[in-house]
């Protein structure tokens, strides 16, 4: 049995502090957020987004020189994974159809780089659905977080569905925190991931409050606070485990997944970090804070026979 | 002592099996090919396969096989895309006149495994290529042509009852009707009532005037733009289907919506225009009482309205439409016997074809006009913002005189090439829009990317299940390998209940699938990690494994429900891309709830339940 010893540490003595630390972090982000904003992809923008990939490395430059010359101006040019393929950002105009202006951008290019230029990807996104997806991109947020809100005031407690939601939007502020301030291209494929860290985040969440519920029933003696801290204990050789198995999965994807996942799972490790911080320190902090104790957990039925071998 | 009855192992050991055998056909490579059919007017013969097989030996192009198809289309397969390309060339340059070519992925199943039904999952267009299209369509344009017919019948039902109107007009929402005294209005309300009965009717008395106001109820509205977009989808059915794709994909999506997706299609260009066609069409009785002169001056007589032919002539037209394009059932392109100039054959429906004897056996010798009218969309800028706003451009592309009546079938002739007459006929046949539309998303993925992305995907699925396998093996010792064969089964139900379902595996599906590896081990750490704290506690080892699993599970079923609860709101907001991915990640979330808590509860008992043990291999 091989087993990494995890030294008990008492947690919650932190609890200020690292409470504290979140509030900063989440400050900066919102600062950053006010002042720079998300940098917001075609999906939300509208616009036209055109990839090429070169046979020979280019320069983005002789790109934009070449665009001028037919006087496409306002064109973002820049590499995508590397100097061999290029990616072009269209604003959203209208003059010329997309269909025209894809292929009058091909065209000229081609024929700066005699021919030995492919068309990879064309995407065009009109302003319209750029504003219905946005729409329903904050719906889908709010939407899940009253359906895990309800689930786990159902299951555990109201205590703990705040604990849980309130560690849930810290990792998903965190993760556009981090793409407000480098100012990374926020997509429809990002959005997914943010909400795929609000499902981990919880995840990691529950597993621990399950606990916590486990040992209000158990254990007859001690604080919350200190039945809470044995917890985080008793379940921290699961949380980094788990955490280290989705780590694994998740660099993979960052590393060998290309270029139009990079944003996807650089989102999904934040939020990984993010969640597994939020767990111990604002989930089980918030429900600590709101007065949480054994009371609060009606003790059901059946409780007899599980636990009443154990104790 | 830790054993399963034997139903839930038989159970158990079916659900696995059936689940391997929906996956097999993943296995299998996907080929490049080439969808060969018969052009317009042309057949599939036995003698296609041979003529097919001697133009790509001729442009020495290799090839796999070439493999007839149930609907009669031939499939020729490569082992790469760029013979894939050069052998459609070789097609296209040689028999172009009769087969068309599309580009296409087809699995390469054995016999049996297609005798089974069995198909392999879609791949989205990002991993295979292709066009995506949103089209959205102009239900205001849809509401006010029917309220426009609506006046024209009144007119026409109220002029044949004789009773006296003062105008008949469409108002916003409403059409009005207005009448001098009481009288007349209640004898039109009669006429009306009749005949629109369905429709909101209202008496209205108004400075005077002695008014009825139509409109239509919800109800009415609902079925006509609901009208309007299945009659669109068709339409564009037929257009696509004229490009000679493999595989289209048209469905409505929401209340307004459309979607074309073109898989493996190469040029959005040609497919946007004959999209982007959003063209009606009118007949119309050329008003030949009246000098064009005058109406240019700005005399137009109110029965007419002044147009313009391509070369911007004008010609003055009857307001009355004999027909309109969605009553066209057939056109063909071909060449007049007497004159041998080209010309289109039409046909109509049966109301179409009643009307247009009626005005064609009235005005037999006057000529005949056919309006072109594509909606096309502009931008302009108002107070700095772009705005976008559909302009309606009507054309005349056609004058013929009527020699004699006719009805259902009739001939246009008099057309200039026999080009000018195969797209006359094209733009018929395809039927018209029942309301404008206008393009709103495209996404466009060159094949090269595609594979790329397959690559990629694959590679980083290969590299994470391998990393979480040796970590769990070396952490966990036996009982980490029963985690990795289960999460091997995991990863074979997820794409046979993928295939069940008829889902279409995206970019974003795949990265939902690695995502799902890493997440689908933490039940068995959760369940390994209370059989360690049961040890450390004392307990024996068959006490261990059923504590084990017996208190993990509600950690497993909260954690799981709450982020299944975050997957399906994703799956009922996402669109494209993300549904993909909230797709792969529900059906991930449950395949691992079952394999990681049945399955490998299955496998523990079975290699260690019914045994005396002194330690755990955990």
């Amino acid at each position: 049995m091989r087993e990494i010893k995890i030294p008990y540490i008492d947690y919650m003595a932190q609890r200020w502090k690292a409470l504290y630390f979140s509030g900063a972090l989440i400050l900066i982000t919102f600062v950053s957020l006010a002042i720079q904003g998300l940098n917001f992809g075609l999906d939300f923008t509208g616009g036209t987004v055109i990839e090429l990939g070169y046979q020979e490395p280019v320069e983005t430059a002789e790109v934009s020189k070449a665009l001028e010359g037919v006087g496409l101006t306002g064109v973002t040019v820049q590499y995508f994974g590397s100097n061999r393929d290029i990616l072009l950002r269209i604003p959203p105009s209208g003059e010329t159809s997309n269909a025209a202006l894809s292929q009058k951008v091909f065209d000229t290019l081609a024929a700066a780089a005699g021919g030995k230029v492919e068309m990879r990807r064309v995407e065009f996104v009109g302003p319209q659905v750029g504003e219905e997806l946005t729409e329903q991109g904050g719906l889908a947020v709010l939407y899940s977080v009253f359906g895990i809100l309800i689930y786990v005031a159902l299951r555990f407690e109201w205590r703990f569905s705040v604990g849980a939601v309130a560690a849930t939007v810290h990792d998903a502020i965190i993760v556009l925190g981090v793409f407000s301030i480098f100012q990374l291209d926020f997509d429809l494929n990002v959005l997914a991931s943010v909400l795929t860290v609000v499902g981990y985040s919880l995840n990691d969440t529950i597993v621990i409050f399950d606990r916590v519920r486990e040992n209000f029933r158990k254990v007859r003696k001690g604080t919350p606070l200190q039945i809470m801290n044995q917890s985080v204990n008793e379940t921290m050789s699961r949380t980094i485990i788990t955490a280290g198995t989705v780590f694994l999965v998740v660099i993979a994807l960052y590393l060998f997944g290309g270029e139009t996942l990079r944003g996807f799972s650089l989102a999904l490790l934040v939020g990984l970090i993010s969640g597994t911080w939020s767990t111990i320190y604002i989930a089980s902090n918030v429900a600590i804070l709101l007065g949480v104790s054994p009371a609060n957990l009606a003790v059901p039925k059946k409780e007899g026979e599980g636990a009443g071998a154990q104790v | 002592m830790n054993r399963y009855p034997l139903w839930k192992n038989l159970m158990i050991l079916g659900i696995v099996l059936l689940g391997v055998i929906l996956a097999l056909p993943n296995v299998f490579p996907q080929d490049p090919s080439i969808e060969v059919s018969a052009a317009r007017r042309a057949e599939m013969t036995a003698g296609s396969a041979d003529e097919i097989r001697a133009a790509l030996e001729n442009a020495k192009v290799p090839f796999k096989r070439i493999d007839t198809l149930d609907n009669g289309k031939l499939l020729v397969r490569f082992t790469s895309s760029g013979d894939q390309l050069r052998g459609q060339e070789a097609i296209e340059g040689t028999l172009s006149e009769r087969y068309r070519s599309a580009l296409t992925l087809s699995t390469d199943l054995p016999g049996w495994v297609r005798a089974l039904g069995l198909k392999p999952m879609t791949l989205g267009l990002d991993l295979r290529g292709g066009v995506y299209v949103l089209i959205d369509v102009d239900m205001e344009a849809a509401v006010d042509q029917a309220l426009e017919r609506y006046v024209e019948e009144i007119r026409t039902q109220l002029r044949d009852a004789k009773v006296r109107y003062t105008t008949v007009s469409r108002l916003q929402h409403q059409v009005v009707v207005k009448f001098a005294d009481a009288q007349a209005r209640e004898a039109g309300y009669q006429i009306i009532a009749k005949e629109f009965g369905d429709l909101k009717l209202e008496n209205v008395d108004q400075g005077g005037d002695y008014l009825i106001t139509l409109a239509m109820t919800p109800m009415q509205e609902k079925q006509l733009k609901d009208f309007a977009l299945q009659q669109n989808v068709t339409t564009l059915r037929n257009r696509v289907n004229a490009l000679g794709v493999a595989e289209p994909n048209i469905a409505r999506q929401g209340e307004r919506r459309i979607v074309v997706q073109l898989p493996g299609a190469q040029d959005p260009g040609r497919l946007k225009e004959i999209l982007g066609a959003t063209a009606t069409l009118e007949y119309r009785l050329v008003d030949t009482e009246h000098s064009v002169a005058d109406a240019e001056a700005g005399k137009v007589p109110a029965a007419s309205r002044l147009y313009r032919d391509r070369d911007g002539r004008p010609v003055l037209l009857k307001r009355r439409v004999i027909v309109t394009g969605d009553q066209i059932t057939d056109a063909a392109s071909g060449f007049d016997p007497q004159s041998g100039t080209p010309m289109v054959t039409v046909a109509l429906d049966a109301p179409g074809g009643r009307r247009m004897f009626d005005m064609t056996t009235e005005n037999v010798g006057k000529p005949m006009a056919v309006v072109f009218i594509e909606n096309r969309t502009i931008t302009k800028q108002v107070d700095g913002k772009p705005v976008k706003q559909t302009q309606k451009v009507e054309e005349v592309i056609s004058v013929a005189t009527i020699r004699e009546p006719f009805g259902r079938r009739f001939q246009t002739t008099g057309l200039d090439s026999s080009e000018e007459a195969h797209n006359l006929a094209l733009l018929l046949r395809a039927g018209a829009l029942a309301a404008p539309i206008q393009i709103v998303e495209e996404r466009t993925v060159g094949p090269s990317l595609g594979q790329d992305n397959i690559d990629q995907g694959m590679m980083s699925v290969t590299i994470g299940f391998l990393a979480v396998v040796v970590f769990m093996g070396v952490y966990y010792s036996w009982f980490g390998m029963v985690a990795n064969v289960v999460l091997l089964l995991n990863l074979v139900l997820i794409v046979a209940i993928m295939g069940l379902l008829g889902a279409t595996l995206t970019m974003p599906g795949i990265a939902g699938m690695v995502l799902t590896i890493g997440m689908a081990v933490d039940a068995n750490v959760l369940i390994f990690e209370r059989m360690r704290e049961e040890i450390r506690n004392g307990n024996t080892p068959q006490a261990c494994i059923a504590a084990g699993y017996d208190k993990a599970l509600s950690a497993i079923i909260d954690g799981n429900v709450t982020t299944l609860i975050a997957a399906v709101v994703l799956f009922s907001f996402g669109t494209g891309p993300i549904k993909g991915f909230a797709v792969t990640l529900t059906v991930g979330l449950i395949a691992s709830m079952f394999t990681a808590i049945t399955c490998s509860r299955a496998m523990i008992n079975w290699i260690w339940g019914g045994k005396r043990l002194k330690s755990l291999p955990v």
